[in-house]
């Protein structure tokens, strides 16, 4: 199956260095397919869909999550900010998933557009506020 | 814990017992001797940048130490087997805390036995803890024993004792060459043991061991051996277990008081290194990771809670600004330094991480993990920088990038050196990750100190260079005479502009090389735009485009916006300086309308292409560029809306153009270039006009994707443009056949090439955009195109009849062309040449024959000019007159119905012709006038010889026929016209319907004939019939009574009118008879002068009657009346009344043998309403002479069934025909019935039950013959049911 890795959505906050992680988040595309990749041989069918800490920068983490259709969740998190351990960041994906299905449910929203959901807005700046 | 109890390195190949007192002098901080060395089955070492220096994987050579008493030349001639076979065999560990047990190796540092060794009180050292004390004594003769060895014994104990050390263990050493020395006084060696056993070993007897003969190669020697190991391992392990355990215990009750004040985390930090030092000394490398983990992870978490406001005063140190940052070190099994300095609460943080690190890397390496020691040592470089931040310690710019480089690079060196290149070249996919880190650093550094701009450092950068370098100190000892340190790369790099160079792009390209050979392309291409910026900020634009476009090139196909704009906007830069006019006028044009840019910006890269353009260059050569980035094609109208003029007329092209620049662009010329094709045939033409109409002649282009949005349309193909075909034959325009065709074929199946990305939208490779010169254009000069929405109105030419396509789009402005092809969805418009037509069509449905009817002439005047004098010539026919009438009035409209003039026509008659002069009328109007004519009603059989037109054609007669949709007869009207525009005559039909379906029947009563017509209304129209007469044509003898009482009659609509006249002749009734009945008609409520004439012509032949039929049926005999089932007599008489006629002689050429003609006739009577019975023979045949007045009686036996009245039987007679006649026309040449009509005058007298019954039968026809009889009716009923 080809995957398409054009952005469905991003948000950065704060918004100054946007750009910055719009380079890191397509760079760690490079590893999400390597996990993929490498789950894909092994074991198939029943895969977990997170894919943990892709790759730690001196400023950041990067994790990863991908659907089993191949849609990819990427989160970038502050370094310093301690608080956020593996299940914290787990509960995120799986939160950002469910509204991601929610907007799939949408019959007006065509498969493949940015999304603009105001309710997938709302889910992904609270989990901003709520981090911090 | 003292700095000597810290001093157990050792040489490498024990020669022998270590004499305590060298053990002391080997205090070891900057030792200069090598440590020993011992491979734990690590691979050896293959690589290593400098072979003058030995030591490989360095660790402490350390051995549990065991301490010698006693005879100490005995112990050393057994020292050399007693080393070598302890470890030989593995012991079972058994582990207090629940831990699995483990098999080990044990080995000992035998040294002998002073007291200095055994620890003081509250000493909690474990490495120099000597583990076992053992007693040597060879000792067998008990004087000796009792004169000097048992007080040595006694000695050895209590200093133990004193130190509370109870593992120890006495061995007696036996053998026969003493036996023999001392010969008369020798105690069995048993005793001596037992001696000491009893003065020592109270109730441990195992704590005394005999070891016999150990120097023979006996059985027994080995056996005593065995027993002797076995022993020294059990004690051994025992000691292990008690000493750590206790060790643990206490190392954990001074854990938990790490909340109280005072506590430490450096004296902390050495007891459990003291802990793991033992694991390692035992070879339990996982065990002794454990506690460094431990250590690392307290410590991180102090940290953190530092960060949170938890602080510890001992962290206070760890606080101190950083000075040195010379990067881990892995080359030493221990950093002495660091531990020191660790030890004396001196270290920084970077201190303490460094040593930390480097004791889990070499425990990595022992347990051969080389690739997770890559991995943690990316976690902890990040995390020390981090940890920095959250302490808030202060560090000069570039001292952390320093200490990471070099890091990076030592830890890489570390793992090289233990791989071989094959293993490193496949795990790369671990030690990229240091790569590209230590390459991000060394750029940071370098920009730092001004080594990566054009003119080189300036006199601050090198005073900042200085204090980096000064940090760094002095270069390791291990490393001082290797060629390539990651020292002396650091201290290169950072010397001069050149050798910053080399080395960085040596890393980079190492790097991106690594990446790109474990598939990771973005982070090589990121890598590689790094690399860009470097060149450019170097000034080297050349070097620098390819990244930059390789990069590029990824963030656009996938689709990533703020990376394309941002590496176009670099780009931009770059061709700018490579003087790329061309590519950089593209490139600003995407900029100027990406709305990922400041506007700012944008009006920057509008005003780069505006004023190139208004450049005064070289006209010939314009630049060329995509319009889709400069105004997009949104929409796009024709007025009309049909798309579809006739030649010449106005047709307008709107475009919508929405113009992405940021401000307003003045366009010299906007034109539209057009592909002209020949139309063939015009009625396709038209069809495809019809399919225009239904987008209303507007087109509206999909929005383009804008700049850098994802193409998944471009990856899909473009859509299938479906049309639909219909092929009409010419000649009467029938479908002949319907297809679907895909329009664009040449871009769905266009082959694509190897390798190349898929076409993007945003036009990055540049497209083919020559402006075509030489065909059609539309032009519009000097437009000014505001930022949004512009509407430009181009007139179409129009001037040849075609369809022409719309092609490209170029806008001008001064040097450069923005232009758009092609244009897609197509869109083409048509021009029409047409002929002038001529329809005539009624003015309402449908045309009625015999009236006057208003039909409605139609003249599309098409490219034809009607000019003054102009007529319409009507062939006159007969059937179809055209009313002259006074008023006749032209309506002179524009194709869109517009009324545009009227004129009163001219209508001339002559014998021949009609001629109607049209007024003048421009090309493609409607002349629309209306006519009335009237279409004669034929009149039944009348045929006249065919007539000649006025041009000469044969007319055809007006052909009646029935109409499927109708009832009504219908008549096709020719017309035929002769046209000013065209030699032929236009030949048009009309078609009209008779109102009127007329009948006609005779009807006979005895030897009296009547008449009857029937005249039925098929029309939707009510009419007044008036003057309603039959004549006869041939015999004027005849008369033609009517009985029809009223002259005036209503027909409404579907009913019928019935007349009837009876026939009177004087001499004889002629057997045929030409009839023509006539009646006036007009539509109802007009009034008499529009009464029209109606006629119907028929013929009646065979009227006379032959024979006449009787019937009666009497009571049987003896009886008054006819009762219900008695059988009653019926009596059938057949009369013949007329002479034979000529016909029907020659018709029935039976002869009877008396000479006399007979016709053969045959009767049947039946009863289908079961009223009667018929007894017995119910039918039969008889001969009836042709002669007038022959008679034929038949009886016959009828049964009446009910009581009451009763209808007569049914009688037929029926007429035989003539073989061959017969032959010819029904299969069964027996018997056909008569075609008989019966008027039936019969009444029913209830007494008599006499009844006559008048059958008049008249022969009409031969045949086909068929039967009416009537079973019941009371005088006079006209309706005869049929029978057959």
């Amino acid at each position: 199956m080809k995957c398409f890795n054009y952005p469905l959505y991003i948000r950065s906050v704060p918004s100054q260095n946007e750009l910055k992680f719009h380079y890191t988040v397509h760079t760690s595309l490079d590893v999400v397919e390597e996990k993929v990749s490498a789950v894909g041989k092994s074991i198939g069918d029943q895969r977990e869909l997170y894919l943990g800490l892709l790759y730690p920068t001196e400023d950041y983490k990067v994790y990863g999550y991908v659907t089993n259709s191949k849609v990819k969740f990427v989160i970038v998190v502050d370094s310093s900010n301690t608080s956020l351990r593996d299940n914290e960041i787990r509960s995120m994906f799986r939160k950002l998933h469910n509204s991601f299905t929610d907007v799939m449910c949408n019959p007006f929203y065509n498969p493949g557009d940015p999304i603009q959901s105001k309710a997938f807005n709302g889910i992904v700046s609270g989990m901003m506020v709520q981090t911090g | 814990m003292t700095q000597r109890l810290r001093t157990s390195g050792r040489r490498s190949g024990d020669a022998g017992p270590t004499d305590s007192t060298e053990l002391l002098r080997e205090a070891l901080p900057n030792n200069k001797a090598p440590l020993g060395c011992y491979f734990h089955g690590v691979l050896p070492l293959k690589h290593m940048e400098s072979q003058e220096e030995k030591p490989v994987i360095y660790t402490m050579e350390n051995k549990p130490i065991v301490t010698c008493a006693g005879d100490q030349g005995l112990f050393t001639s057994l020292y050399t087997s007693l080393a070598q076979q302890l470890p030989r065999e593995p012991m079972e560990w058994r582990r207090t805390y629940g831990r699995a047990p483990k098999m080990i190796h044990l080995e000992a540092n035998f040294v002998q036995f002073k007291e200095e060794l055994l620890p003081k009180e509250g000493n909690k050292a474990l490495l120099t803890f000597p583990f076992l004390h053992i007693y040597w004594t060879d000792c067998c003769d008990t004087e000796t024993y009792k004169s000097s060895v048992k007080e040595d014994m006694m000695r050895w104990q209590n200093t133990l004792r004193s130190h509370s050390s109870a593992d120890w263990v006495i061995i007696v050493v036996e053998s026969n060459e003493t036996k023999k020395k001392n010969k008369p006084n020798i105690l069995p060696r048993s005793s001596i043991v037992d001696k000491i056993r009893s003065d020592f070993c109270n109730k441990q007897n195992d704590r005394c061991v005999v070891l016999s003969d150990p120097l023979k190669d006996s059985s027994r020697s080995l056996e005593s051996w065995n027993a002797l190991l076995l022993k020294l391992r059990t004690l051994l392990l025992m000691s292990f277990t008690k000493n750590l355990g206790r060790f643990e215990d206490d190392m954990r009750t001074l854990r938990e008081k790490r909340t109280q004040p005072g506590w430490s985390f450096c004296e902390y930090f050495m007891v459990q290194e003291e802990l793991a030092f033992v694991f390692e000394m035992l070879q339990q490398f996982e065990d002794a990771l454990v506690q460094y983990d431990e250590l690392d992870a307290l410590f991180t978490q102090y940290v953190l809670n530092f960060g949170a406001g938890d602080t510890a005063n001992w962290l206070g140190s760890f606080c101190a600004p950083v000075r040195n940052w010379s990067g881990l070190l892995l080359r030493r099994p221990i950093d002495m330094e660091k531990r020191d300095s660790i030890q004396r609460g001196e270290a920084s943080l970077l201190d303490l991480r460094s040593y930390l690190f480097s004791r889990q890397c070499t425990l990595l390496i022992f347990l051969q993990r080389p690739w997770e020691v890559t991995q943690r040592a990316l976690e902890l470089l990040h995390n020390c920088v981090q940890e920095l931040r959250l302490l808030e310690v202060s560090v000069i710019d570039g001292a952390l990038d320093c200490w990471v480089f070099l890091s990076c690079l030592e830890v890489l060196h570390r793992i090289e050196g233990c791989c071989d290149p094959a293993q490193l070249a496949a795990n790369c996919s671990h030690t990229v990750g240091l790569w590209a880190y230590a390459t991000d650093k060394l750029k940071c550094l370098g920009e730092l100190c001004g080594l990566v701009s054009k003119n080189g450092p300036t006199s601050e950068d090198l005073n900042r260079t200085v204090d980096l370098l000064a940090g760094l100190g002095d270069e390791r000892p291990e490393t001082v005479n290797s060629l390539q340190s990651p020292y002396k790369k650091l201290k290169e790099a950072l010397s001069s502009v050149e050798a910053f160079e080399r080395h960085y792009l040596e890393l980079s390209h190492a790097a991106m090389e690594m990446y790109q050979a474990i598939g990771r392309l973005r982070s090589a291409r990121l890598v590689g735009k790094s690399l860009a910026e470097f060149y450019m900020r170097k000034g080297d634009p050349v070097r620098a485009e390819p990244f930059m476009k390789e990069a590029l090139k990824s963030y656009e196909s996938e689709g990533w916006r703020l990376p394309v704009t941002h590496t176009r906007r670099q780009i931009a830069e770059c061709q700018k300086l490579l003087g790329r006019t061309e590519d950089y006028l593209r490139t600003s044009a995407l900029l100027a309308g990406d709305v990922n840019l400041s506007t700012e910006e944008r009006k920057h890269f509008c005003q780069e292409i505006l004023s190139f353009a208004g450049r005064s260059g070289n006209p010939s050569h314009k630049v060329s560029l995509c319009m889709n980035v400069f105004a997009q094609l949104t929409r796009l109208q024709f007025r009309p809306a049909t798309a579809s003029v006739h030649s010449g007329a106005v047709l307008q092209v709107e475009l919508t153009l929405r113009c992405l620049m940021p401000v307003p662009v003045c366009i010299q010329q906007l034109a539209a270039s057009i592909h002209f094709d020949v139309d063939h045939g015009g009625t396709h033409g038209r069809s495809k006009g019809a399919t225009r109409q239904t987008n209303q002649g507007t087109i509206e282009f999909k929005p383009g994707t804008s700049s850098a949005g994802p193409n998944s349309s471009t990856t899909a193909g473009p859509t299938l443009e479906m049309d639909e075909i219909q092929d009409r034959s010419p000649s009467d325009n029938s479908l002949s056949s319907v297809g679907v065709v895909c329009k664009n074929t040449h871009l769905i199946i266009r082959r694509r090439e190897n390798g190349s990305p898929p076409e993007t939208p945003n036009c990055v490779s540049p497209p083919t955009v020559a402006m075509k010169e030489g065909g059609q254009m539309l032009k519009v000069q000097n437009v000014k195109l505001e930022p949004g929405n512009n509407s430009i109105t181009f007139t179409a030419p129009s001037g040849q009849p075609g369809t022409y396509t719309l092609r490209q789009l170029c806008a001008t402005v001064g040097e450069v062309q923005f232009v758009l092809s092609p244009i897609y969805p197509s869109v083409r418009y048509e021009v029409y040449s047409q002929e002038p037509q001529l329809t005539v069509e009624p003015l309402s449905e449908p045309l009625l024959a015999g009236m006057p009817q208003l039909v409605k002439f139609t003249l599309l005047t098409g490219h034809y000019t009607v000019k003054k004098g102009d007529a319409l010539q009507l062939s006159n026919t007969e059937t179809m007159p055209i009313l002259p009438s006074s008023s006749c009035t032209a309506r002179i409209s524009s194709p869109d119905a517009e009324l545009v003039g009227e004129s009163t026509l001219s209508i001339q008659s002559s014998e021949k012709v009609t001629s109607i002069s049209l007024p003048p009328t421009l090309p493609y109007q409607v002349l629309e006038f209306q006519l009335e004519v009237l279409c004669i009603i034929p009149s039944g059989s009348e045929r006249p010889a065919n007539e000649r037109l006025t041009n000469g054609e044969v007319r055809h007669r007006p052909r009646s026929y029935s109409h499927p949709d109708t009832p009504m007869t219908a008549i096709d009207q020719r017309m035929s016209i002769d046209c000013p525009w065209s030699i032929y005559s236009t030949l048009l039909a009309l078609t009209f319907y008779i109102p009127f379906k007329t009948k006609h029947s005779l009807l006979s009563s005895g030897n009296r004939k009547y008449i009857q017509v029937c005249v039925q209304n098929v029309s939707d129209m009510n009419f007044t019939l008036t003057d309603m007469k039959l004549t006869e044509k041939q015999h004027s003898s005849l008369e033609l009574q009517s009985l029809n009482t009223k002259t005036n009659q209503l027909l409404c609509s579907k009913h019928s009118v019935f007349c009837l006249w009876e026939v009177r002749w004087k001499d004889d009734l002629p057997s045929c008879l030409q009839c023509v009945f006539s009646a006036n008609f007009c539509p109802l409520n007009q009034d008499a002068s529009a009464f029209k004439p109606f006629h119907y012509q028929f013929q009646l032949e065979r009227v006379t009657t032959l024979y006449s039929v009787r019937a009666e049926i009497l009571p049987p005999p003896g009886e008054q009346h006819c009762r219900s089932g008695l059988v009653c007599g019926l009596e059938v008489c057949i009369t013949r009344l007329t002479e034979p006629s000529e016909g029907e002689i020659a018709e029935d050429s039976k002869t009877d043998t008396d000479g006399l003609k007979n016709a053969k006739l045959m009767y049947e009577v039946a009863d289908s309403s079961s009223n009667w019975a018929v007894c017995g023979k119910s039918s039969g045949m008889v001969l009836m002479p042709l002669k007038a007045n022959a008679t034929h009686k038949v009886q016959i036996e009828v049964m009446p069934l009910f009581a009451g009245h009763l209808p007569f039987p049914k009688i037929k007679v029926l007429k035989y025909l003539p073989h061959n006649a017969a032959a010819a026309i029904q299969p069964d040449p027996g018997k056909v019935p008569l075609r008989v009509k019966m008027i039936f005058f019969f009444f029913l007298l209830f007494s008599s039950f006499t009844c006559r019954i008048f059958v008049s039968i008249s022969l009409i026809s031969a045949a086909p013959l068929r039967l009416f009889t009537a079973s019941f009716c009371v005088f006079s009923s006209c309706r005869p049911q049929t029978a057959v």
